[in-house]
C-alpha cells in the first residue's frame, strides 16, 4: 500500500463538562490514500464530524482535549506550531461544512472571500486572485461567474452557495478535501449535482473524506468506507466488500434500514433497536452491545479492529466468530422480523407477513 | 435611484409627522393636563385674580388651545421670533444657537473617548474570554453603567475642585465653558472631566455590547470557515468577527449620538456648569418657560429622528443583507 | 448464542427549559453573588423602621437643628455654625461610625444620614421595581398585541411608540414630572396626589414602555411566521388560546430578562429625577433626594452625597449582573455560544 496521505492513529477527543469528561472520539485510527475517496458513515453523535474537526485542529473550545497522532504527509498535525498549521489549512487540506447558508461571511462578496483564501497562501496580486476566483466559480458550474463573484452570499441559493464554498475550498488545489455532510442541507436534485462535482475533483487527483449518514451517497462515490459508532470504528474496508459482505452488526442495521426500490415488499421498515449511545455513557466494552441481538459475554470487553477474512483491507471490531458472518446476519434478521411480527400480531393489525427477505445470503444493494 | 428617493421622501414625511406629534404632546402636557393652570405658575403662587387675568391675556392664554398652539408654532418656525416667557425680549432660537457649540464640544469629545475605550475593552474581553482579564474588564463596564452620571460628576468635582485641588488637580479649572475659538487649550481643559464622566457611562454600555457581539460572532459558522481557510486569528477577529459585530454597535452609536446632541447630556451639563442645550432645557423646565421648552424639545426630537433615519441608511451600507429588504 | 434483546433503559425525562435555566443560573457564581448583594440591600432597607427606632433612636424625617448627640463619650451639638460660607452656614456632624449616634453623620437639617439612607432605599427600590414590573407588563402586552394583530392596530401602536421614544427619555420624564407634581393627576374618577410615590412610578413606567414593547413586537413578528403558530391558526384555535399557549411562553423569557435590567434603569432614572427635584418629593426621601440634599454640603461633609450614590451604584451593578445571568440562563443561544 502506498504511503497514506493522511494517517490517523488512536485519535481521542474528550470534552470537559459540568457532569464530568465526555469522550466523543475514542481511539479512532484510519488512513486515507492519495486520490481516494473515503466515506465516513455513522449516526449523529458517532463522532464523525468532531474527529475531522480535530484533524484540522478546528476545535477551539478550551474544554476540549485532543490526543493521538494525525500524520499528514509525514508530519504530525497535532504537534505542529500554529503558523505551520495555518499553512496546511486551506492549502493542503480543505474542509467544507454542512450548512451552506451560514458558511460564508455575510458582509463580503463571494469573489472577495475566495480571493482572500488565495492571497492568504500565495503571493498573487488582487487582480489575479479575483480572476482565479471567477474561474473557480465557473469551474464548479456557477453561471455568469464574473458578475456572481461580486454578489453577496445571501444572493445565492443553497445549492449555488455550496458550490461556491467548494470552489473556495479548492482554490489552492488541496491534496485532501474533507466534506462534512455537504449535501444534507440540500434537496435531492442538487445533491446529485454536488456529488458529480466531487467525483470530478477526485478525478483530478484530490483525495476526499466524505462524512455522511446517507448510505446511498456512500455507495455512489466512495472507494473505501469507514463505519463509526460511539466514537469508535465499527467496520472499515473497500466499498464493495462492506456493502456486499458487511461484517459488523451495526453495518447490517444501517444497510437493512435503507428502503429498497426493488425486492420483496416489507410490512415494516427494519430499524436498529434502541437509541444511539450517548457520548457520556460509553460502555467499557463494545459500544453497540446494548442494541445488538447477537451480544454475548465476550462483548463486555472492548473489541479489537481486525481483518476477519482473507481481505486484509476489510476490518471490523466485533467478537462474533470471524467466519460465516453472513449466516449470523440472517439469524439476526429473522430474529428481528419475528419480534416485529409478534408485535404486529398483538397489536391486531391483521395477518402479518413474515419478512420475505430471509432468502439466501447477503443481498445486493442497488447501486 | 428612484427607489432611494421614494425611501427618503417616505422617511421625511414620517419624520415630520413624528415631530408634529411631539410638539402637540409637549403643548398638551404643559397646557392641557387636568389640574394645571399655567398662568398660576407664571404669575406666582399668591397672585390675585386680577394679576392672573392680566398674565393670561398677555401670554395669550385666554384663547382656545388650537389657536395658541398654531400661534406658537408660527412664531417658532415661520417668524422665528418666539420669545421666552421668563426673559421677555430674549428670543428662543438665538438661545438655542448659542448653546449648540457647547453641547457639540461635549458630545463629540466624549464620543471619541468612549468609542475608543469601548471598542478596545469589548474586543479584549471577548478574545480573553475565560481568562482573568475578561471579568475584570467587564467589571469596569458594569461599574460604568451603574454609576449615576450626575453623581459621578459631582464626585469628580469634589475631588478635582476641593479635596485634591491643591495637590494633584491644581490644574483643573473651575466649572464652566471656554469657547474653542477663544482658547483651545482652556476649552479642552474645561471639558476634560466632563468628557471623561460622560464617556465612562457609555464606554461601559459599548464594551458590554461589543463583547457579547464578538463572542457571538466568533462562534458563527463563517468564522469556522475562515479558520479552515488558514487565515490568521487576528485577521479573523478584525476582518470577519469585528466587522459583523460592528453593525449593531454602529447603529446604537448613531442613536445615542443623536440623542446626546439633542441635549440628553443635560445632567452632565448642569453638574459641570456647561451652558449647552441640556442646561438650557433644564433651566426652562425649572421655570416652566414654555416657548423655550418647546424649542429645545423640538430641537432634541429633530436630532433623534434624524439620527434614526441616518442609522437606517447606514445600516444598509454596513449589512448587505438589509439592502434588499 | 442469540441472547434476548436487553431491556432498554428508561429514557431520562429532559428537565425542561425552566429547570435547565434555573440550573444554569445557580451555577453562575457572579449572578449568585449579585443576588446575595441585592438581598442584603433589600432586607436592610426594609428594616429601616427597625433601625431608626431601635438602633439609632432617631426620627430621620424630623429636623434636629438644635439637637445634641454623644461622640466618644462627649456630648456635642449636631449642627455647628460654619465659617466657610458654603451651605447654610452650619456644619453638621460627620460620620461617627457609631450606629447609635449618627453612624454616617447628619445632614444639614440634623437628620441621621444612615437612617435616611435606609428609608431612601425603601423608596428607591419600591419605585424602581414597581416601575420596571409595570413597564415590562404593559410593554409585553402592547408589543404582543401590535406584533400579532398586524395591520392597522400595529400601525397605530407603532406610531405611538415611535413618538414616545423619539421624545428624549429624560426630557419626557422631566416634563411630565414638572407638570404632574404641582397638582397631582386627576383622571376622571382617579386622583393621585402630588406627593404620592405612584406618580414617579407611573411616569417612569410610561416612558420606558417603548423600550420593552419594540423588541417584543419584533420577536412576535418573527414568531407569527413560524410553522407552529401557522399550524395552530390553521387548526382553528381561538386567538386567546394561541396567544396564551404558543406566543406567551416564547416571549416570556425575553420579558423576564428585561425585569432586572429595567429595575436598574428605573432606579437610575428615579434618582436623576429626584436629584432634579422632580422625582420623589419631601417629606419622602429616596437616594436621589439625599444626593441632592448633600450638594450644599459637598465640600464639607461629602458623605451625605457619596453614600447614596455608592448605594445606587452597588444596587444597579448587582441588578445588571443578575440580569446578565438571567439572560444567559434563559437564552439557549448563549449556551451554544459558550459551550461545546
Amino acid at each position: 500500500m502506498p504511503e497514506p496521505l493522511l494517517d490517523v492513529r488512536d485519535l481521542r477527543v474528550s470534552f470537559r463538562t459540568r457532569t464530568g469528561p465526555v469522550t466523543v472520539v475514542d481511539g479512532l485510527s484510519f488512513a486515507v490514500a492519495p486520490g481516494e475517496v473515503l466515506g465516513v458513515v455513522g449516526e449523529s453523535g458517532s463522532g464523525k464530524s468532531v474527529s475531522m474537526l480535530a484533524v484540522l485542529r478546528l476545535l477551539t473550545n478550551p474544554n476540549v482535549t485532543v490526543s493521538g497522532q494525525v500524520r499528514f504527509r509525514g508530519r504530525d498535525l497535532l504537534t505542529l506550531p500554529d503558523r505551520e498549521m495555518r499553512a496546511v489549512r486551506g492549502r493542503e487540506i480543505a474542509m467544507v461544512f454542512q450548512d451552506p447558508m451560514t458558511a460564508l461571511t455575510p458582509v463580503y462578496t463571494v469573489g472577495w472571500q475566495i480571493a482572500e483564501q488565495i492571497r492568504a497562501h500565495e503571493q498573487v496580486s488582487r487582480k489575479e486572485a479575483r480572476a482565479r476566483a471567477v474561474r473557480l466559480l465557473s469551474d464548479v458550474g456557477i453561471p455568469d461567474a464574473a458578475s456572481r463573484a461580486d454578489a453577496y452570499p445571501h444572493e445565492f441559493s443553497g445549492g449555488m452557495r455550496q458550490r461556491a464554498v467548494i470552489a473556495m475550498a479548492l482554490s489552492c488545489d488541496p491534496a485532501l478535501l474533507i466534506a462534512d455532510e455537504p449535501t444534507t442541507a440540500l434537496d435531492v436534485t442538487v445533491q446529485a449535482q454536488i456529488l458529480d462535482l466531487m467525483r470530478e475533483l477526485n478525478a483530478r487527483g484530490s483525495a476526499v473524506v466524505l462524512i455522511t449518514h446517507d448510505m446511498g451517497v456512500v455507495s455512489e462515490i466512495t472507494d473505501r468506507v469507514l463505519v463509526m459508532y460511539g466514537g469508535r470504528v465499527a467496520e472499515e474496508g473497500p466499498r464493495r466488500a462492506v456493502f456486499h459482505g458487511p461484517r459488523h452488526p451495526y453495518t447490517w442495521g444501517l444497510l437493512d434500514s435503507v428502503p429498497r426500490v426493488g425486492g420483496a415488499r416489507l410490512r415494516r421498515l427494519p430499524t436498529i433497536a434502541g437509541m444511539p449511545v450517548s457520548p457520556g455513557d460509553l460502555p467499557a466494552g463494545c459500544a453497540f452491545a446494548p442494541r445488538c441481538r447477537l451480544r454475548h459475554e465476550r462483548c463486555e470487553e472492548l473489541p479489537v479492529l481486525v481483518a476477519g477474512s482473507a481481505d486484509f483491507e476489510h476490518r471490523d471490531a466485533c467478537w462474533l466468530p470471524p467466519d460465516d458472518r453472513a449466516a449470523l446476519r440472517v439469524t439476526a434478521r429473522t430474529e428481528a422480523s419475528r419480534t416485529d411480527t409478534a408485535r404486529t400480531e398483538t397489536s391486531g393489525t391483521g395477518t402479518a407477513r413474515t419478512d420475505a427477505s430471509g432468502t439466501g445470503t447477503a443481498q445486493e444493494v442497488a447501486s | 435611484m428612484r427607489l432611494v428617493l421614494q425611501f427618503a421622501v417616505k422617511r421625511f414625511g414620517s419624520a415630520l409627522l413624528v415631530m408634529f406629534a411631539i410638539s402637540v404632546l409637549v403643548f398638551l402636557i404643559f397646557f392641557a393636563t387636568p389640574g394645571v393652570d399655567p398662568a398660576a405658575r407664571i404669575a406666582g403662587r399668591n397672585a390675585d385674580p386680577a394679576t392672573l387675568a392680566q398674565v393670561r391675556h398677555s401670554f395669550g392664554l385666554d384663547r382656545p388651545l388650537p389657536v395658541r398652539y398654531l400661534l406658537m408654532m408660527r412664531h417658532l418656525l415661520i417668524d422665528r421670533d418666539l420669545e421666552s416667557f421668563v426673559n421677555r425680549g430674549s428670543r428662543v432660537i438665538p438661545q438655542i444657537v448659542q448653546a449648540t457649540p457647547v453641547t457639540l464640544s461635549l458630545v463629540i469629545g466624549a464620543a471619541v473617548i468612549w468609542m475608543t475605550a469601548g471598542l478596545l475593552m469589548g474586543t479584549a474581553a471577548a478574545t480573553l474570554r475565560g481568562k482573568a482579564a475578561d471579568p475584570l474588564i467587564m467589571l469596569v463596564g458594569v461599574v460604568g453603567v451603574s454609576l449615576p452620571a450626575y453623581w459621578l460628576g459631582e464626585v469628580v468635582n469634589l475631588i478635582t475642585q476641593k479635596q485634591l485641588h491643591d495637590s494633584v488637580f491644581s490644574w483643573v479649572p473651575p466649572p464652566g465653558y471656554v469657547g474653542l475659538a477663544k482658547d483651545p487649550g482652556q476649552w479642552a481643559l474645561h471639558l476634560l472631566f466632563p468628557w471623561l464622566t460622560l464617556a465612562l457611562l457609555y464606554a461601559g454600555i459599548y464594551a458590554r455590547l461589543l463583547r457579547g457581539e464578538v463572542i457571538s460572532a466568533l462562534s458563527e459558522d463563517y468564522v469556522r470557515t475562515a479558520r479552515a481557510k488558514g487565515l490568521s486569528e487576528r485577521r479573523i477577529l478584525v476582518r470577519h468577527a469585528l466587522r459583523c459585530s460592528l453593525i449593531p454597535v454602529v447603529s446604537l452609536f448613531g442613536l445615542d449620538f443623536g440623542a446626546l446632541v439633542g441635549g440628553a447630556a443635560l445632567l452632565t451639563e448642569v453638574v459641570f456648569g456647561l451652558p449647552g442645550i441640556g442646561k438650557l432645557t433644564y433651566d426652562a423646565l425649572q421655570n416652566l418657560d414654555l416657548p423655550v421648552i418647546m424649542g429645545t424639545v423640538l430641537y432634541a426630537a429633530f436630532f433623534v429622528v434624524l439620527a434614526n433615519a441616518l442609522v437606517d441608511i447606514l445600516y444598509a451600507r454596513l449589512d448587505p443583507r438589509a439592502r434588499h429588504a | 448464542m442469540t441472547a434476548t434483546l436487553p431491556r432498554l433503559r428508561e429514557a431520562r425525562r429532559s428537565p425542561g427549559p425552566w429547570r435547565t435555566a434555573a440550573g444554569d443560573l445557580l451555577h453562575n457564581r457572579a449572578a449568585l453573588a449579585a443576588a446575595v448583594v441585592l438581598l442584603v440591600v433589600v432586607v436592610a432597607s426594609l428594616c429601616a423602621p427597625l433601625y431608626a427606632a431601635h438602633i439609632a433612636h432617631t426620627d430621620p424625617f424630623q429636623s434636629h437643628v438644635s439637637g445634641t448627640t454623644v461622640v466618644d463619650g462627649k456630648t456635642v451639638p449636631v449642627l455647628t455654625p460654619s465659617s466657610t460660607g458654603l451651605g447654610l452656614g452650619v456644619t453638621p456632624i460627620g460620620p461617627t461610625w457609631d450606629p447609635a449616634h449618627y453612624f454616617l453623620g447628619a445632614d444639614n437639617q440634623g437628620r441621621d444620614v444612615m437612617a435616611r439612607l435606609l428609608y431612601g432605599g425603601r423608596t428607591s427600590l419600591f419605585i424602581g421595581f414597581t416601575a420596571a414590573l409595570i413597564s415590562c407588563a404593559v410593554g409585553t402586552v402592547v408589543g404582543v398585541v401590535a406584533g400579532y394583530a398586524g395591520g392597522a392596530v400595529d400601525a397605530v401602536i407603532s406610531r405611538v411608540l415611535d413618538v414616545i421614544w423619539a421624545f428624549p427619555v429624560y426630557l419626557l420624564a422631566i416634563c411630565l414630572s414638572v407638570v404632574l407634581l404641582t397638582n397631582g393627576l386627576r383622571l376622571g374618577p382617579l386622583t393621585v396626589d402630588a406627593g404620592s410615590l405612584w406618580l414617579p412610578v407611573a411616569i417612569i413606567a410610561a416612558i420606558y414602555v417603548p423600550y420593552i414593547a419594540r423588541p417584543l413586537r419584533g420577536q412576535v413578528l418573527v414568531l407569527r411566521n413560524k410553522e407552529f403558530i401557522q399550524a395552530a391558526i390553521g387548526s382553528g384555535a381561538p386567538v386567546p388560546r394561541i396567544l396564551r399557549r404558543e406566543v406567551l411562553p416564547n416571549v416570556l423569557p425575553t420579558a423576564l430578562v428585561f425585569v432586572p435590567l429595567m429595575t436598574a434603569l428605573a432606579m437610575l432614572t428615579e434618582s436623576a429625577l429626584s436629584f432634579l427635584s422632580v422625582g420623589v418629593q419631601p417629606p419622602d426621601a429616596s437616594w436621589g433626594t439625599i444626593i441632592e440634599d448633600g450638594l450644599g454640603l459637598l465640600y464639607t461633609r461629602p458623605t451625605v452625597t457619596i453614600a447614596p450614590g455608592l448605594l445606587i451604584a452597588l444596587t444597579t451593578a448587582a441588578l445588571n449582573v443578575l440580569g446578565d445571568g438571567v439572560r444567559d440562563a434563559l437564552d439557549p443561544g448563549a449556551r451554544l455560544r459558550g459551550g461545546v
